[in-house]
């Protein structure tokens, strides 16, 4: 099997409330200097057959479901 | 005029819009399965209610946009039948591309579930049209994702085609949405998503009637 990692991050410009709300909390916590926070997400995938047919689909999956391209961008690591 | 109502796991106000629908235009409207592919031709309505689709996992109306019944959707909007899309309805409508934008997280981070006031911005679109223009109507919102995100060009067109149809007034807008948008249009101008809920103010018992207007256009039938 190969396996694989997604991450889809929101594009610069994007408003993100709940990076805001992290990056107000782990100020209250007294971890001082931190700047911008963003969240996330992370994908982790099994997929069967060979390198290159995985890279392929992987990219169609985050066109098709894992992201909304509109708002989000993705990267795709494979092991 | 002949409606129909699309229900999907998760999605919780079918029964509400049956209601409105039925009520308003003295017929009650045919629903539709998720698993659909075929929507029947005399049907000039489609519906998509609020709720929860799916449990609203990934993206809010991610995994709905993807469904069957979205594809015989797309394909009766492409050929002018039109598609109202409420609360998550407007999510599915936008995660489907049949609209353009996102629906993002309420900048509150909070579920809101209250009263706005909702400026009619376009009054000359089939589902807008018993109203006046500019005209500023009651109408709830309960939702957790309702902040609209586009970018500049994109908001840019919208604004100049007229695609904008209710904003929240003046210091209502309870998400965050950018420039206070509430619900927008298609160019074409037959498939209209919008965050509030007008199935929920339509009679005495909801505590006024300011809801009734989106459906008597769309349903073509005089507004009591």
């Amino acid at each position: 099997m190969i396996k694989a990692r997604v991450t889809v991050t929101l594009k610069n410009g994007v408003l993100d409330p709940q990076g805001k709300a992290i990056e107000g909390a782990l100020g209250s916590l007294g971890f001082s200097g931190v700047g911008q926070v963003r969240q996330g997400k992370v994908f982790d995938l099994e997929l069967e057959g060979d390198k290159a047919k995985a890279e392929a689909d992987l990219k169609a999956m985050c066109d098709k479901l894992l992201a909304n391209t509109v708002i989000e961008n993705y990267t795709i690591a494979i092991d | 005029m002949k409606s129909a109502v699309v229900q999907l796991p998760g999605l919780n106000r079918d029964r509400d819009m049956i209601a409105a629908l039925t009520k308003i235009s003295g017929h009650e409207p045919v629903t539709i399965w998720q698993t659909e592919t075929e929507i029947a031709d005399d049907i000039d309505l489609i519906v998509i209610p609020g709720g929860f689709s799916y449990g609203d996992y990934l993206r809010c109306g991610a995994i709905a946009a993807r469904m069957p019944v979205m594809q015989a959707i797309r394909e009766k909007a492409e050929k002018g039948v039109k598609v109202l899309g409420v609360c998550n309805g407007f999510q599915i409508l936008v995660e489907a591309q049949l609209l353009p934008g996102a629906l993002m997280r309420n900048s509150s981070l909070l579920f809101v579930s209250k009263e706005v006031k909702l400026e009619i911005v376009n009054a000359d679109t089939d589902f807008t049209r018993t109203y006046e223009q500019g005209q500023v109507i009651r109408c709830p919102v309960a939702h957790h994702d309702g902040n609209y995100f586009a970018d500049a060009e994109t908001l840019k067109s919208l604004e100049g085609n007229g695609q904008v149809i209710f904003k929240y007034a003046e210091g209502t807008n309870p998400n965050g949405s950018l420039n206070d948008i509430a619900g927008i249009i298609n160019a074409r101008g037959n498939v209209l998503g919008m965050m509030p809920h007008p199935e929920n103010l339509i009679e005495h018992a909801h505590g006024g009637k300011d809801g009734r207007g989106i459906f008597a256009s769309a349903l073509d039938v005089i507004a009591a």
